[in-house]
């Protein structure tokens, strides 16, 4: 146990990780925004143990039944049920695991495919570089929900043209912020003396440099998940995204929309669960930026 | 400056052609054959199928159609719509101003809002009003708005009554248009009644499409603030026993606008995107409405015409603002 209570030398993984966490959990709203994060990934993993009903299931008996809170309420349906009899919490759970894992994809492919085309660009320079960077600046120039609903249009709506979609609206960031990083390192002594002790291209590229770029990107990738989560809901809410009867939260928005008058419910908590996710995880990419931007650190 | 101006210029020129490419390329990837996809489910026979592939030059070679559709475009024609059979041309300008007018009220609830909730957060750095305007602000900034937009609709709508639901003006007045402008055009005919109607109509989706931009310039305006408030000029102005007020109005605002400036330029992509939500919520007969309906109908040259003048408006007022970047701020000008 000795080892584990003395402080990490500096310099050292474990001290790194120590001062970044002293700085991340500093922030109160950081923390609140991590916890959530974890809180509802556990729901969306353990969905079928968490959710009360089945999200496909429709109750003839209980359509558009008010949340328990309400005198017609019912304990079966602590939230209420949608205009066909479907209980609105266990949808919602189930649609988190929709919005989390097609988010995450969307970061994925688009932080990797970002930081390819960013390290190429910074670090070879010259026409692969002017390529990539006009490339982006095109992308860059349609409003991104447009440039998504336009994609989706060529490859015919459902998940994964929303996600391929959205991946591509994202990508010019992470281009640009990789792009920007390598360039400031390159003429860093570190990565002229690995040079010269003979590293071949690759592995400067992605053995000594970009370890030394993610902090900006780390803070990107969140900032990217919470966007995907709002595009892939707004692209299910138009009608382009996942498809109904999939529990994906903006489609269920945009069922809801016709019970707005009658049925306040069915239009409220999705939205509130889409803004809260969002927020939650925007609260942590602020933490996380505080913690890794040597720039805002309090010294 | 006019060197400035050139130069930023031409680094538009590639990012345009690109756009005409994804533009030109968006119909030729569609899925199927365009001319069957036209056609629709009533089929069509095989000798007008090479009637219209030669009317829409689909029998020709790609760079031949390519340059055809710069050429068209270069005069102002990007062909006619599936469904109305009138130019997309005219019907995107018959439909811009009233975007146009959305945005332009959306952005002021945002700068009028935003901007002196970020001076007085910065102001009040760390104090309960600090915390409360970022609070807000990030909310504002995680909002669906779509949801947002619903949200208010079924309280200021549906429960008070007290904004109407869609649309742009009551069926009651017929205004004579001049600058597609609701609210101008009912002030030059003089009819006030048509003007309030106007307003009333423009309320709430003002708010919902300027609730992301306010967020954004709030938080822009706090940290540029806090940041020029740490420079030696605003120690000297303090030393030399200058009034608070005075120190953070002229000194301090000032030289936060520039970064502050630029991030309002910004947000026009953001409001184009949001415009898209908010009119369909809303049922507000503007650019993005019109969008999402073309591209339900498969209105492939709408769709095609709006994506270059969309992504032509976003370079236009980029280019702008890198230019107003440039005369507020000399540093930038190399």
């Amino acid at each position: 146990m000795a080892a584990i209570s003395t402080p990490a030398a500096p310099g050292t993984f474990r001290y790194q990780l120590a001062s970044f966490w002293s700085d991340f959990s500093a922030s109160r709203g950081a923390l609140v925004g991590l916890i959530f994060i974890v809180l509802i990934l556990l729901v969306a993993l353990f969905a079928p143990w968490v959710a009360p009903h089945d999200p496909a299931m429709q109750d003839r008996s209980a359509l558009l039944v008010p949340p328990v809170w309400h005198a017609e309420g019912s304990w079966d349906y602590l939230l209420g049920t949608d205009a066909v009899g479907r209980d609105i919490l266990s949808r919602l759970i189930y649609g988190a695991r929709y919005s989390l894992s097609i988010s995450a994809m969307v970061v994925i492919i688009s932080m990797g495919a970002g930081i390819f085309l960013g390290l190429l660009a910074g670090y070879f320079r010259g026409w692969i570089e002017t390529v990539i960077t006009r490339v982006m600046d095109v992308v860059l120039a349609f409003p991104s929900l447009l440039l998504a609903l336009g994609l989706v249009a060529i490859l015919s709506p459902g998940l994964t043209s929303a996600m391929i979609a959205i991946a591509m609206v994202q990508l010019p960031y992470f281009v640009r912020l990789t792009r920007a990083a390598v360039i400031g390192e390159k003429s860093r002594e570190y990565v002229i003396a690995s040079r010269l002790s003979g590293a071949g291209h690759l592995r400067l590229m992605f053995n000594t440099l970009l370890p030394n770029c993610m902090a900006p990107l780390i803070v990107q990738a969140t900032l990217s998940f919470s966007t995907a989560i709002l595009d892939i809901a707004a692209l299910g809410f138009l009608g382009m995204g996942v498809q109904p009867p999939t529990p994906e939260w903006g489609a269920m928005l945009a069922n809801a929309r016709e019970f707005m008058g009658s049925a306040y419910w069915a239009v409220t908590f999705p939205g509130l669960i889409i803004l809260l996710t969002v927020l939650m995880i925007n609260l942590m990419g602020d933490g996380l930026r505080d913690a890794l931007d040597p720039k805002m650190k309090r010294s | 400056m006019f060197k400035f101006f050139l130069v930023k210029l031409a680094q538009l020129v590639p990012t345009f052609i690109g756009v005409t490419i994804v533009a030109f390329a968006f119909i030729r990837l569609l899925p199927g054959d365009p001319i069957l996809l036209m056609a629709g489910e009533r089929g069509i026979s095989a000798e007008r199928y090479a009637e219209l592939k030669a009317q829409m030059g689909f029998d020709r070679s790609l760079v031949a159609q390519y340059f055809d559709f710069l050429k068209g475009l270069l005069h102002g024609d990007l062909g006619n719509s599936l469904v109305t059979h009138s130019p997309v041309m005219d019907e995107f300008m018959s439909r811009f101003p009233a975007t146009l007018e959305l945005s332009l009220f959306a952005l002021a609830f945002a700068v009028i809002i935003g901007l002196p909730a970020g001076v007085l957060a910065a102001v009040k750095r760390g104090k309960t009003l600090d915390h409360t305007v970022m609070g807000v602000s990030l909310t504002g900034y995680s909002m669906p708005i779509f949801w947002w937009g619903l949200l208010l609709i079924m309280l200021f709508s549906s429960t008070l009554g007290w904004t109407p639901v869609s649309g742009r003006i009551s069926f009651l007045y017929f205004i004579d248009s001049v600058t597609g402008f609701m609210t101008i055009d009912s002030l030059i005919a003089g009819d006030w009644g048509a003007f309030l109607s106007a307003l009333h109509h423009l309320v709430l989706p003002a708010i919902v499409l300027g609730t992301i931009p306010l967020a954004v310039i709030a938080r822009q305006t706090r940290s540029s603030m806090l940041e020029v408030l740490g420079e030696d000029y605003v120690r000297t102005a303090r030393a030399k026993g200058l009034s608070n007020f005075r120190v953070i109005m002229v000194h301090t605002l000032r030289n936060a606008l520039i970064s502050v400036v630029t991030v309002i330029g910004l947000q026009v992509g953001l409001l184009l995107a949001g415009a898209i939500l908010t009119e369909t919520i809303f049922s507000w007969p503007g650019i993005g409405k019109w969008m999402i309906d073309a591209i339900s109908r498969r209105d492939y040259p709408s769709v095609q015409g709006g994506l270059v003048l969309i992504a032509f408006i976003v370079m236009i007022v980029n280019l702008l603002v890198d230019i107003a970047y440039g005369v507020i701020n000399p540093r930038i000008r190399h």
